[in-house]
């Protein structure tokens, strides 16, 4: 068996792309950090305590429901795999409670997190709240007024939420400044990315901290589908987190993995290979390596780069990686509310927009499709209705 | 063979050894339409050599004076063709560095980028996203191309490690004076000369600490264990705030004679 979704090399590259491209400030920490989640990951005390937080706490397992009336309505089964009802609303929490138990296991009383939508803000303050460390969150200034409700709940949960206004004023602006952070307090620090992005160990870690989300939802459907496996399996991407976790829980069955960027923020779809935020991966650049700017209607998904197994897992053909537009986002919005009840977040939203579009066509009709419902849609309520109006 | 063409180290060795100490001014490439005249005017107030910063859209160890500088330069359409180009139009009697991120050189192609560099009469470049581990590659293109590689060592860096980064090292060592972003401040960090001291136990090559060295007083100070200084935001503001050519080039003869007087 191959070690597709194993570990990176040594250096930290899965296949040409991942790596360490960091200032040598920085890289004393990246190695410590590598060291202490090999340590802690090894650890049965570690995984016991990570476990019974994420159950105790944060409502795990969540569970995988069955989309009658969308099935129907899409002529394919839908299962979804239901991130939204975990704590704080989103997939977020598992890898916020890992990094917050590692921090603890290293002696670092602070944290920093870098958030576009604001659900890995909102996570890595619900877990400083929670283990009794401070929290700066840096947050790009627009991000902050489109999400200004998730700003109030970062402050109220006692983080400090600092606007960005450098570059783009978004995600990736606000990933620099959380780096630049770190840098000159690394000695008291965790970083806390919120994403499979950025310099090893956090690609591989995030989502070994994340694959929780495919290895419950492997189990969830077999017992679902007598014993088999969906068809396809499909899950939003920015960074790529929440697909790193559920793909990771089904990289060695015959599914038909399926990643969704935003049109806007397309890396694997529109990106070249290129060095940002300390990993090489795809990334959204002009002719001479300046890095663009994506565009969505979703803060989470507004990020130019893409985690580097992603990258690697499309350029070998395991995975796929799809695109969806804001229209048929808002549209995937509506769809899933009025059918079932559930509002999701802007982010699978794209996930859901793709299936909708590709269901009877490149996803033949009758066939079995998980996708990952990675958060809730509150926090998109109020954009939603002006975009709507 | 004259000093802009002469390898960036020998040329700091001779200097260094015959009791100088070290002086590299830094201006960003691009940064304002005088920014040329502005290398020439750092460059005779008592430069050794020159830091050329090829502006990137996402300067993660700059803090807001670099990242203003690399903003304002970038929306002027400043390219990394275009600031070579001026670079290799100008008589200046200094070697030349420059300073970008790993992306600007990995997208125009490792060799073709050395080459570039080459062309255009530079003789180093310090990434400093490039660490040890992932340097391989563009080491081999620009030793190909005579271009020194200046590596960075940190006030985190373990001793052992320090040792290897200075074995790979060219040019000089760029000893990181302080843990944080490039900018200036109130005082010089105790690091400083802890950088400096490790760096002088595993190699005899030159190193100059910048970060965080901003006035003159700072620059003498930094030079007490270190053969030299880096500065670099303490001159882009001035260039921002609108001193000019002349303000930047009188700022750096005042570092010059902060570092004589201290070691006359």
């Amino acid at each position: 068996m191959s070690s597709l979704m194993g570990e990176p090399s040594a250096t930290g590259r899965f296949g040409e792309f991942g790596g360490r491209f960091v200032p040598e400030s920085l890289m004393p920490a990246c190695l410590e950090l590598e060291v202490a989640f090999r340590a802690a990951w090894a650890d049965p005390a570690f995984h016991a305590e990570f476990t019974a937080i994420l159950r105790d706490y944060g409502g795990r397992p969540t569970p995988v429901t069955e989309c009658r009336r969308l099935s129907e309505r899409l002529g394919v089964r839908v299962l979804l795999k239901r991130e939204d009802l975990a704590h704080t609303g989103s997939h977020k929490l598992n890898n916020v409670i890992g990094q917050t138990l590692l921090a603890r296991r290293m002696g670092k009383g602070r944290l920093i997190a870098e958030t576009g939508a604001g659900q890995h803000g909102v996570a890595a303050a619900t877990a400083a709240a929670l283990f009794g460390m401070n929290c700066v969150v840096y947050m790009g200034e627009v991000d902050t007024e489109r999400q200004e409700l998730n700003v109030f709940r970062m402050e109220l949960l006692g983080a400090e939420v600092r606007p960005v206004r450098g570059g783009s004023r978004t995600l990736k602006d606000a990933v620099n400044e959380a780096l630049r952070d770190w840098v000159a307090n690394v000695a008291d620090t965790h970083y806390c990315l919120g994403s499979v992005m950025g310099p090893h160990p956090y690609p591989w870690m995030v989502r070994e901290l994340q694959r929780v989300v495919g290895d419950e939802a492997r189990q969830q459907c077999r017992a679902l589908l007598d014993g088999q496996d969906p068809d396809w399996v499909v899950a939003c991407i920015g960074g790529g987190s929440n697909a790193a976790g559920t793909f990771a829980g089904f990289v060695d069955t015959g599914a038909v993995l399926v990643g969704v960027e935003a049109a806007g923020g397309a890396a694997v779809g529109r990106g070249v290979p290129g060095v940002v935020h300390g990993m090489m991966s795809y990334v959204l650049q002009d002719e001479v390596g300046q890095i663009a700017e994506a565009h969505s209607i979703s803060a989470g998904l507004d990020y130019p780069g893409i985690g580097p197994e992603h990258a690697h897992l499309s350029s070998i053909g395991r995975t796929r990686y799809e695109q969806a537009g804001d229209d048929e986002v808002l549209a995937a919005f509506r769809l899933l509310s009025e059918t079932e009840g559930i509002i999701p977040a802007l982010e699978p939203a794209h996930a859901l927009a793709w299936l909708a579009r590709e269901a009877g066509r490149s996803v033949p009709a009758g066939a079995t499709v998980l996708v990952t419902l990675s958060g809730r849609g509150d926090k998109d309520v109020a954009q939603v209705r002006e975009l709507l109006r | 063979m004259t000093p802009r063409t002469a390898p960036l180290e020998s040329h700091l060795r001779d200097r260094r050894d015959a009791g100088r100490k070290l002086l590299v001014p830094y201006v960003t490439g691009g940064m304002g339409p005088d920014w040329i005249e502005a290398v020439h005017a750092v460059a005779d107030a008592g430069a050794d050599a020159v830091e050329i910063g090829i502006p990137f859209s996402d300067p993660m160890i700059d803090g807001p004076t670099i990242q203003e500088a690399s903003l304002r330069a970038l929306q002027r359409g400043t390219t990394p063709t275009s600031v070579l180009d001026a670079l290799a139009r100008s008589d200046l009697a200094v070697p030349l560095c420059v300073m970008t991120y790993y992306n600007i050189v990995f997208r125009a192609g490792l060799r073709r980028f050395a080459r570039s560099l080459a062309d255009a009469g530079v003789a180093g470049a310090i990434i400093p996203d490039l660490p040890l581990e992932e340097c391989g590659e563009w080491c081999v293109e620009a030793d190909a191309a005579g271009i020194a590689t200046v590596l960075l060592v940190a006030p985190s860096t373990p001793p052992a490690r320090a040792g290897a980064i200075c074995e790979r090292s060219r040019g000089f060592v760029y000893g990181v004076g302080v843990m944080g972003v490039t900018g200036e401040r109130a005082a010089l960090a105790a690091t400083a000369s802890d950088v400096a001291k490790m760096v002088r136990t595993v190699t005899d090559r030159p190193v100059c600490i910048g970060i965080g060295v901003s006035t003159p007083d700072q620059a003498a100070q930094a030079c007490v264990e270190a053969d030299g200084v880096v500065v670099g935001s303490a001159i882009v503001r001035r260039l921002l705030d609108g001193h000019g050519p002349e303000g930047a080039g009188e700022f750096v003869a005042s570092l010059r004679a902060g570092i004589d007087d201290a070691t006359a």
